[in-house]
């Protein structure tokens, strides 16, 4: 019934799913170092895609004179209890400066001293004007030799043979044309998971999120669903942010010094200590104490610093600025309330991830990953993303086999042509969406819950992610938008119940906040390890990993 | 947090159709719309590639909006973010994307 779908079958030596940072800096290196063909198929537009959107106020990831790489990992590993790969961090800590010269030379403004030194904001932080850096990349990829981008493409799934990858499936969101890419080796770097949990604002502005709400979780599902191990995804990552627009607080509580005060006026934070889980875990404790609301006090700041405020939010989260604004008083003359976020899963901040080894290739052979999808490496950033992405890739030009592995899609694209055929069904994608995100809020450890959980609430969780599942198997889609819906809604669904299963493996409390569990509030040193997982047969399966210590961790088993 | 494009500026050039991260814009009778508010995050690029200042930024109520709104023009390098209070008062901020932010 008119339901066939045009499928468009393309070869090339590299695909990369996802055209965010870590994609696009990846398919950068590969036409500058190889003469290698390079596809990135991006669900939006590789000019703003990603978490760089809107634009960024800093590089929060740089090596400052006097200080190493090494340092860097030591900082990290310490604000993650521990629970990180020192390999990884280092190798992209080794290439944070290389990586921001890079992207000066593509344009990116920089601020510097008289004598021509980049300024420091903080300890491990650079100052720039980040608004443009995703059309910075967006222009070198467009010109890069032997590089396409397919925009507006949505990859849905992996396609695998004899345990290495041969390639990925997806759909045009605008037109009814499905994709069969077979590639030699591909890159994921689709970022991080938002919308799992019930948002701050959950009505009108309920995508008003610190991340970015298109990104789904969509590279863990694949990789799940293709048999890839993930790890430490119950680091969850639990942002501090201005309330209301859920603009960085960063910028205010670095740039101009302003500490978090609660309602009677006080500086708490020193109270529950500076790591990033107890900025977050303080705030919910004196709003539990009774001490709320919780600010950051700008009050008394000069006009100049009220000035560069006003510009810095535009170029990176303009609602606030418009906040300021609107209100007719800037924040020299009020204090900026603060709040936590629902939790999101993201690499890029906490260790949430596909399991990789040093060079960024994970369990299935041929499939690399990089960005915020890639575990192990907390607080990477942008300029982590970046040197990911570029690692990968001259892996990739070192190990990429010279044949392609077999390759058959047509059971995917079939599976596009049955949900277009299906009635819209009892419940829409948005309702299941909804409830998703209550289920994962009441009982695994959401804002309603100050990010506090226990077992039994993680046992129902579980059963009620699992039918709304079967739901989801049962909804239609009219049009290849509603197509792209649904399938963000599984993507979302299968990333819930892997979380799950993290969450009550580690039986313990390691970070307040992230990962607090009630039967268990206390660290346990026999928790010092990762908790990894896989999917096999439809079901989670969790076990742990020793801490790596080597400079390079090659897979074993 | 979401936008409005005003369809008498709008001259359906489909830039914002291109950029948006969400594919939440779409052409409709000539101009564009967008087809998802409550999907939209705020982002401001869809503003920020108008050339004719055509799409309107604000807050949604529930974050506090009071009905401003904010659209923005270019003068070379310089963004021109001119927001229109709800109280009728017109305030420019105006940002050089050739200067680094100082915080």
């Amino acid at each position: 019934m008119g339901k066939s779908l045009k499928v468009e079958k393309i070869s090339t030596d590299v695909l990369i799913v996802g055209g965010g940072t870590a994609g696009c800096y990846a398919a950068l290196t590969l036409g500058e170092q190889s003469g290698l063909s390079v596809l990135i198929a991006e669900k939006a537009n590789v000019e703003r895609s990603g978490c760089l959107a809107a634009g960024v106020n800093a590089i929060n990831a740089y090596i400052q004179e006097g200080s190493s790489p090494q340092e860097y990992v030591d900082y990290a590993k310490k604000d993650a209890e521990g629970i990180v790969r020192e390999d990884l961090l280092l190798s992209a800590a080794e290439r944070f400066n290389a990586c921001t010269e890079k992207m000066e030379k593509l344009g990116l403004v920089i601020l510097k001293d008289e004598n021509g030194k980049y300024v420091a904001r903080g300890r491990r932080n650079i100052k720039i004007n980040g608004e443009n850096l995703k059309p910075l990349l967006a222009s070198a990829v467009n010109k890069a030799k032997g590089v396409k981008v397919l925009n507006h493409v949505n990859i849905t799934d992996l396609v695998t043979e004899k345990g290495r990858v041969a390639g990925a499936v997806g759909f045009s969101v605008n037109e009814r044309t499905a994709y069969e890419i077979r590639a030699r080796a591909v890159l994921i770097a689709t970022g991080g998971a938002a919308g799992i949990y019930r948002p701050n604002n959950p009505g009108f502005s309920r995508h008003k999120m610190w991340y970015p709400p298109f990104n789904t979780g969509a590279g863990y599902a694949m990789g799940l669903k293709a048999g890839a191990e993930m790890t430490s995804l119950e680091m969850r990552f639990i942002a501090l942010r201005c309330k209301d627009t859920i603009a960085p607080t960063g910028t205010i509580a670095q740039g101009v010094g302003a500490k978090q005060v609660n309602g009677k006026g006080e500086i708490y934070e020193t109270k529950y200590g500076l790591r990033t889980s107890e900025r977050v875990y303080g705030t919910v404790r004196e709003n539990q104490l009774g001490n709320g609301p919780c600010y950051l006090r700008t009050t008394g700041i000069t006009e100049e610093q009220d000035d560069a405020l006003l510009k810095a939010y535009l170029n990176m989260a303009p609602g606030q600025t418009l906040k300021w604004i609107e209100s007719g008083k800037n924040p020299s003359s009020q204090d900026v309330e603060i709040c936590g976020t629902e939790p999101y899963i993201v690499g890029g901040h906490t260790a949430s991830g596909f399991w990789v080894n040093t060079k960024r290739e994970t369990t299935v052979h041929g499939l690399y990953a990089a960005g915020d999808v890639a575990g192990g490496c907390p607080q990477k950033y942008v300029t982590g993303a970046l040197a990911e992405g570029e690692i990968a890739a001259e892996d990739i030009i070192k190990k990429i086999p010279e044949d392609f592995a077999d390759f058959d899609g047509d059971g995917i694209t079939a599976e596009y042509e049955r949900i277009l055929s299906l009635e819209k069904g009892m419940f829409s994608v948005e309702e299941l969406e909804e409830a998703m995100q209550k289920v994962m809020d009441e009982y695994a450890g959401g804002i309603s819950t100050q990010y506090q959980y226990n077992e039994k609430q993680l046992e129902l969780a579980e059963k009620q992610i699992r039918f709304l599942m079967q739901l989801a198997e049962e909804t239609g889609a009219a049009d290849m938008h509603e197509l792209m819906y649904v399938y963000e809604l599984k993507e979302r669904l299968l990333v819930a119940r892997a979380l799950i299963a993290h969450l009550g493996a580690r039986k313990e409390t390691r970070w307040h906040a992230f990962q607090e569990n009630l039967d268990y509030p206390k660290k346990k040193d026999s928790f010092f390890c990762y908790v990894n997982s896989v999917m096999e047969n439809g079901e989670i399966r969790t076990f742990t990993r020793d801490i790596v210590e080597e400079k390079y961790y090659e897979h074993k088993n | 947090m979401s936008i409005k494009i005003n369809r008498e500026k709008c001259r359906n050039c489909r830039k914002c159709v291109e950029v948006c991260p969400g594919n939440l814009i779409k052409e409709q009778n000539g101009a564009a719309c967008l087809k998802y508010p409550k999907n939209c995050w705020g982002c401001a690029s869809c503003v920020k590639v108008c050339p004719f200042g055509a799409v309107d930024f604000y807050l949604g109520a529930d974050i506090g909006g009071r009905g401003s709104t904010m659209n923005v023009t270019r003068r070379g390098d310089i963004l021109c973010w001119n927001i229109h209070k709800y109280n009728g008062e017109q305030v420019t901020v105006e940002v050089n994307s050739k200067n680094s932010n100082t915080y």
